[in-house]
């Protein structure tokens, strides 16, 4: 015992002299889980809080595009810049270069006209199809298209949403129209405001409602899904400490004078594994203490820790054993530290990319569906939003624990066999 | 007559190769050390001088024959009870250089199964005799060849074992260094320590051992006392005695 309680001590002596090593493993990944919550957090907001700004060229004078924008302002998620109504289209987009505005729209000249039209076309149809008589009837009306200019740092994803309110706002407007063309064609006088009221915003709201095993409420946000995640990739990158502590260990020849020495070479491991188990554990309780108390501080949402402490302690126990076993293995293949600390970098940013770290797995190709299985990091943060996410208990996260277990045996058979073979045990 | 009693170091019909490079290799070597000599390992470079420390230590293990220590063979148990018996000082320096000389001797000491209170003991000790003792708690990283040399060779004594196996101890230090480790061989050999030892400071050597055997190729080429070699084939210094027997060819 003596011999590990040493080994130990001369183990944390090491890592607490390796300055960068510390600062890649606990300063690195509170920065990187700080940005990270705070872009994603801003990216919700942006939706629900924030707006986006956006230039509106309203080329029309009649009052169905006032109506428009007062439809599009509606929806909340624009911050409405006006501009002449005669700028010319170079004029808007050298606006868009100079970044006044994300979004920019033009609404075509002749909105107001060709939309009445169309509606007085559609009341007409309909009128007939009651057995009225209806005019203007089966004319062809081809209403302009609205015309949206983007910056394009503005992703798919948030385009198809702005794509999507402007279609709503757009179609307001022409089923408003169009009522009140259907209402004056049948009564001979205007649509009363209350009654519109009552066609229009008599809308079915959506009962947002997350599906937890706990059968808890709580709405997932930024904190709850960005923490577990970046607390997993800050333990696998301990690679760049102990992966490089175990190839200067090997170049120093410290391994080949414990070889000659009366004590089995699996103490040392052994104590590698303890002294980095314990340090996953501190990024973890670190990262942790940071959301639940730090993060409410900064303006981003607190998270909230799993009802299960004792299934919290099993996972990250079980992620930190292989982010270790990963750092140690690396560490017996690499030559030299240049390589455990690049190759063990880079993998680790490709592991947790597959593994749903970066972009959720269900988000994934099917071809990288299959290959994130092969990922600890996946089996790792599944385990994670099982619990931060879905309030799941331990027996919850056996099936993501019992595949993660297999790997990391799996690894350190990998690190045993390469000690072996390079006569180092 | 030497009995097997009393005998440090006993090799028998040992064969070894390097698989990936057949350039050293022993064909049934036979090498006898007796308990309480300062006994000198020396040939040109590549002649398997490291090979054989090697070989001793267990590092590396012999496809046939043996190696035994005070009796005990080595390489062949598990619970390396053997590896109590000697020491080694390899010519790299092995040790943690983040960490101070008090710190390294505390955790090799354990490794090489003292007690906490023996450590100390011994550390105290070492450190003294060795010129660290002012040192002592200072990362041994900023320390000069020569004092890096001192901590390389107490890690290697701290558990006072009764074989010391050396492998070029002095290599790159200066004179005061020199004379410092060597006259702390001496007082250790003198303690009961037999020294098994290798190097290029044929001079040094000539100061230390007393007895020596020069391999070349893999075979022992000549192994005696130091003055009965150097009176047999007419050399006044170990070098010339060196230069006659292994010639003056470059060999790496």
């Amino acid at each position: 015992m003596y011999k590990l309680k040493a080994t130990i001590i001369k183990d944390i002596r090491i890592l607490l002299r390796d300055k960068v090593g510390i600062a890649l493993m606990f300063i690195m990944p509170i920065i990187l889980v700080v940005i990270v919550t705070s872009i994603q957090n801003s990216t919700f907001q942006l939706v629900n809080k924030n707006r986006i700004a956006m230039m509106v060229c309203n080329r029309d004078t009649g009052k169905l595009s006032t109506q428009l924008i007062q439809s599009i302002d509606k929806i909340g998620m624009f911050k409405m810049i006006s501009i002449p109504k005669t700028e010319a289209e170079e004029a808007i987009k050298n606006r868009m270069r100079g970044k006044d505005a994300l979004l920019a729209i033009v609404i075509p000249a002749d909105y107001t006209q060709k939309i009445t039209a169309k509606a007085k076309n559609v009341s007409g149809k309909a009128l007939n199809s009651f057995g009225l008589n209806g005019d203007t009837v089966n004319k062809k009306i081809s209403v302009n298209p609205l015309t949206m200019y983007f910056q394009p740092i503005l992703q798919q994803s948030y385009r198809f949403s702005i794509n999507g309110a402007l279609r709503s706002a757009l179609q307001i407007v022409e089923s408003r129209e169009t009522l009140r063309q259907l209402y004056f064609a049948i009564n001979e006088k205007p649509l009363p405001e209350a009654l519109e009221k009552d066609l229009l915003n008599n809308q079915t709201n959506i009962n947002e409602v997350p599906v937890s095993i706990s059968g808890g409420t709580i709405m997932p946000n930024a904190s709850q899904h960005n923490v577990p995640a970046w607390t997993i990739f800050a333990m696998f990158f301990i690679i760049i400490s102990l992966g490089g502590s175990v190839v200067r260990e090997k170049l120093s020849g410290s391994f080949i004078r414990l070889k000659t020495l009366p004590t089995d070479f699996m103490v040392a491991l052994i104590s590698k594994q303890i002294t980095y188990l314990g340090v996953t554990l501190l990024q973890a309780v670190v990262i942790f203490s940071m959301g639940i108390w730090l993060f409410p501080l900064i303006g981003l949402p607190a998270l909230n820790l799993p009802s299960d402490y004792l299934a919290l302690l099993v996972v990250t126990l079980v992620c930190g054993w292989c982010a270790v076993s990963y750092a140690i293995c690396m560490g017996v293949y690499a030559h030299t530290q240049e390589q455990a600390n690049g190759f063990g970098a880079v993998s680790i940013v490709i592991l947790a990319a597959i593994g749903g770290l970066l972009v959720p797995s269900f988000a994934m190709p099917d071809g990288f569906k299959t290959v994130a299985v092969l990922s600890p990091l996946h089996w790792s943060i599944e385990a994670y939003y099982s619990l931060f996410l879905e309030g799941g208990k331990l027996k919850d996260v056996i099936p993501n624990l019992l595949p993660l277990l297999g790997i990391t045996v799996l690894i350190q058979l990998a690190a045993y066999i390469g000690l072996k073979k390079k006569n180092l045990i | 007559m030497v009995t097997m009693a009393d005998l440090a170091v006993d090799i028998q019909n040992l064969t070894f190769s390097y698989t990936e490079d057949a350039g050293v290799h022993f064909a049934g070597l036979n090498l006898q050390i007796p308990k309480g000599e300062r006994f000198g390992i020396f040939g040109p470079n590549g002649a398997g001088k490291t090979t054989l420390m090697s070989l001793m230590t267990g590092l590396i293990s012999a496809e046939s024959g043996s190696i035994k220590l005070l009796g005990q063979p080595i390489g062949i148990k598990k619970d390396k009870e053997v590896n109590k018996l000697f020491g080694f000082v390899p010519q790299d320096f092995s040790f943690y250089q983040e960490l101070s000389p008090a710190e390294n001797l505390e955790f090799f000491g354990a490794w090489a199964g003292l007690t906490k209170k023996q450590t100390n003991q011994r550390t105290t000790e070492l450190l003294e005799v060795l010129g660290l003792q002012d040192v002592r708690n200072q990362s041994v990283e900023k320390f000069s060849g020569g004092m890096k040399r001192r901590v390389n060779l107490a890690i290697g004594v701290i558990h006072n074992p009764a074989i010391l196996i050396l492998d070029e101890p002095t290599v790159g230090v200066d004179v005061q260094t020199r004379h410092a480790i060597i006259d702390y061989l001496h007082k250790i050999n003198d303690a009961g320590t037999t020294l098994v030892y290798t190097s290029h400071q044929l001079g040094e050597a000539e100061d230390l051992c007393n007895e020596v055997a020069l391999i070349d190729d893999g075979q022992i080429i000549a192994q005696g006392d130091l003055d009965g070699l150097m009176e047999k084939y007419g050399q006044p210094t170990l070098e010339g005695l060196f230069l006659n027997l292994t010639g003056k060819q470059y060999r790496d």
